[in-house]
């Protein structure tokens, strides 16, 4: 039972890993240059010559979802550590020091929460405008509730530990207490974190690209691949296909790694 | 009554926060709003009479408390591109997107909460492995690409569907149900898979529970146990999780509407924002995030009504 309810979680990682290489190998090689166009060769379906076909500029769709992946990371990693932060800070000055400011704190996760899916960072690009900056922080700003709830919540629990109790009887301060004390022990429910909003990270990305709000060219978007390939959705079918597999695969490899994690989490409680 | 009164009151709170955050964030449009709208080498006369229009020559606190004046009154201000009020744009738009949010729930419920039950049955080890993998999938999936592979399936190989465009539901009842279908089952895939892993969840954790063994033993067939115990209070929890889906739906019709052309709420948002038309972006989404608390609120309220042992903090 033990191990074979890790399957998932090793697809998961197996995901991962396998793209974190294609990203790796596409800043020193693409089979050909993503931006190379080839008006004899457009819209070509997959060959031996062109894998994953060409796009309505005769460019290299493999190459092109290769070098897309770089953005996906970069966008994934920054946005996670903006989130991370600052969710954090909320969640641990919420949860540790209660009273007025966990209320206030609180009303302000729960305010967020009510913008829908990425209608957050939709108001925030609307009024910064795009590129792959403000995107970044727009995403950023939309993982914060749920890293602040989960800290919140650990450290609700970890504050009544006897641990807790006795360094501050033992006069610790307030910042020794979070970081050294109670931080370690709400560790794995914030990696749980983690990967899901890595995997929302991307998710909203395409989206925000497709709809022309997020990464802008020369930056290469999965999101804004997708738009181009909607046109051509009866004539070359593989260009949408494939982009957006790449897509699915990235976000699904780090959903089954949050729901690994969880299960660990679980079984160890 | 203390419970609904707590609710309410944060409810109201919520929507308070929620307009001042909005309206600070418009604040901080970089440089001058009006020559932002009106574009860098417009004429200086129209740049001052815009300025004025906006009010900007009042003071914040003095332009966030005419926009909550307005609101109240049902007031959300005018566009700049349709020069009209902009609820009168909403009001045409809105049957669109509550048309598709509607259809995509009933299809959440219908093919969810059947699947979660047959699945929580066959608790086989691969099986369940197999559901884990599949439910992840529809949950990664992006729903505006899921969109492209139905219109490549039903529209375009199998001509089952039309690809894009809307039929008004007056005009032909048929003919708008199936403009709806397909993105209505786009935005609804992930949303049944979470459907179908929690209640399957849900199920297997009351199953375990001490009035199903006592069923049991008082020789209840497995049958009657299933949906005369587990599964009413299996259904209860998935009445929390209604709210979510529901405002995830609201954000999926964001970008789906986009690939169908649907012309409803989230179509009228991207065009606004690519036209610069500011006010009627900041009442959409105060407009949209007051529906996702409201139906938030009332599905605490049922919740207390269907459950009474929820107490506050509980």
């Amino acid at each position: 039972m033990e191990k074979a309810k890790s399957i998932p979680f090793y697809i998961g990682v197996g995901l991962i890993v396998f793209l974190l290489s294609v990203m790796v190998i596409s800043i020193f090689y693409t089979p050909y240059d993503p931006n190379a166009m080839d008006s004899a060769n457009r819209l070509a379906a997959p060959s031996m010559e062109h894998p994953f076909g060409t796009d309505n500029f005769g460019r290299d769709i493999l190459s092109r979802i290769m070098e897309g992946s770089q953005t996906a990371f970069i966008i994934g990693v920054s946005s996670v550590t903006i989130g991370l932060i600052i969710g954090f800070l909320l969640g641990a000055i919420g949860g540790y020091f209660g009273g007025w400011i966990d209320e206030v704190i609180s009303r302000f996760i729960d305010a967020m929460l009510a913008f829908p899916g990425i209608l957050l960072a939709i108001m925030l690009i609307a009024v910064f405008s795009t590129g792959m900056m403000n995107t970044i922080i727009a995403l950023g700003m939309m993982s914060i509730p749920s890293f602040a709830r989960i800290t919140r919540s650990s450290f609700i629990q970890y504050k009544e530990y006897d641990f807790v109790k006795a360094s501050i009887a033992k006069g610790a301060s307030s910042l020794r207490i979070i970081f050294q004390h109670i931080l370690p022990n709400a560790i794995s429910p914030i990696l749980v974190a983690v990967a899901l909003s890595f995997s929302g990270a991307v998710l909203s990305e395409s989206g925000l690209s497709y709809l022309g709000l997020g990464v802008q060219p020369p930056d290469p978007s999965w999101g804004r691949m997708l738009k181009e390939a909607q046109a051509y959705i009866a004539s070359a079918p593989w260009y949408v296909i494939l982009t957006g597999l790449a897509i699915t695969f990235l976000v699904l490899g780090f959903n089954l790694l949050a729901d690994g994690l969880r299960d660990k989490q679980d079984k160890k409680a | 009554m203390r419970y609904f009164l707590y609710k309410l009151s944060s409810f109201i709170t919520t929507i308070i926060i929620v307009s001042m955050m909005i309206f600070f964030v418009f604040q901080l449009l970089p440089g001058n709003p009006a020559q932002i709208i009106l574009g860098i080498d417009a004429d200086p006369n129209q740049v001052a009479q815009l300025e004025k229009q906006l009010g900007l020559d009042r003071s914040s606190a003095e332009r966030y408390m005419d926009w909550v004046a307005g609101l109240l009154q049902g007031d959300l201000g005018e566009s700049l591109r349709y020069q009209l009020p902009v609820s009168d744009i909403l009001i045409e738009r809105i049957p669109v997107t509550a048309s598709l949010a509607i259809l995509s729930i009933i299809l959440t419920v219908v093919i969810g909460v059947p699947l979660g039950i047959f699945i929580a049955h066959s608790d086989g080890k691969r099986v369940s492995i197999f559901l884990n993998v599949l439910t992840q999938l529809g949950i990664s999936i992006p729903s505006f690409w899921f969109g492209f592979i139905l219109i490549l399936a039903f529209s375009v190989t199998l001509q089952l569907f039309p690809t894009y465009g809307y039929v008004p539901w007056s005009e032909d009842f048929l003919g708008a149900l199936r403009s709806f279908f397909l993105p209505s089952f786009a935005i609804a895939v992930g949303n049944i898979a979470i459907v179908i892993r929690y209640l399957r969840n849900t199920i297997l954790d009351q199953s375990k529970m001490d009035y199903v063994r006592t069923a049991r033993v008082k020789g209840l067939k497995e049958h009657s146990i299933l949906y005369g115990h587990i599964l009413r209070n299996s259904l209860i929890p998935v009445l929390t999780i209604m709210g979510l889906l529901v405002a995830d739906t609201l954000g999926g019709s964001i970008i789906i509407e986009n690939v169908f052309s649907l012309p409803g709420l989230g179509n009228l948002l991207i065009q606004s924002i690519t036209s610069r038309d500011f006010p009627l972006v900041q009442s959409m989404v105060l407009y949209i995030a007051i529906i996702v608390l409201l139906i938030n609120f009332i599905v605490d309220i049922l919740y207390k009504v269907i459950d009474p042992r929820i107490r506050l903090k509980g």
